[in-house]
């Protein structure tokens, strides 16, 4: 194997690495946000914990899920038009 | 040098590296599910605290350990759900 060839072995090595941390990364990111939803969730939907999760509650967190997800989106969308709007007005 | 570039890293070194990552991860997501629960269950269950964790206080906690889990889930494939409809929306 040529010098060449190790450098190139090493390189895809690497990039393989690097999108390992990446998805890795993006997983410890999905969780904590799951984790997130269903403290808010969990505060909204459940009264007292009974045997099982009954029907209502779970459209209540499906629900609650959605639209925390719309609200964020809203507000994202909105602050940002709010954001151009006063750059726009300097 | 960079000492995460993997030239230095023989296969082997690379898959421990991967695996404790994983693990990491999995360790972190335990932990804050663990932190959640204690939370969520002693905020529920333990109205009155007094001089022992009475049965009836028991039996909550693990109802509410379970339901908590469950919510999880549900929570979690709700969010996936979503994450796939807002992909293919893109």
């Amino acid at each position: 194997m040529s010098t060449e060839d190790i450098m190139e072995g090493s390189k895809i090595a690497e990039t393989e690495l690097q999108e390992f941390f990446m998805a890795e990364k993006q997983k410890a990111q999905i969780q904590a946000q799951i984790h997130e939803f269903n403290d808010i969730c969990w505060e909204k939907c459940i009264d007292k914990p009974g045997v099982k999760l009954d029907s209502r509650t779970e459209t209540c967190l499906t629900n609650c899920v959605d639209r925390f997800i719309d609200v964020s989106l809203l507000i994202t969308n909105r602050f940002a038009q709010i954001l151009q709007k006063s750059v726009g007005n300097m | 040098m960079n000492p995460l570039t993997s030239e230095s890293l023989t296969d082997k070194e690379k898959n421990e590296l991967m695996q404790q990552i994983k693990q990491e991860v999995a360790v972190a997501n335990a932990q804050e599910m663990l932190s959640k629960m204690t939370e969520k269950c002693f905020k529920k269950c333990v109205i009155k605290p007094g001089t022992s964790l009475d049965n009836t206080e028991q039996k909550c906690v693990a109802m509410c350990m379970d339901r908590y889990m469950d919510a999880f889930h549900l929570v979690s494939k709700t969010y996936s759900t979503r994450i796939q409809r807002e992909h293919n929306r893109m």
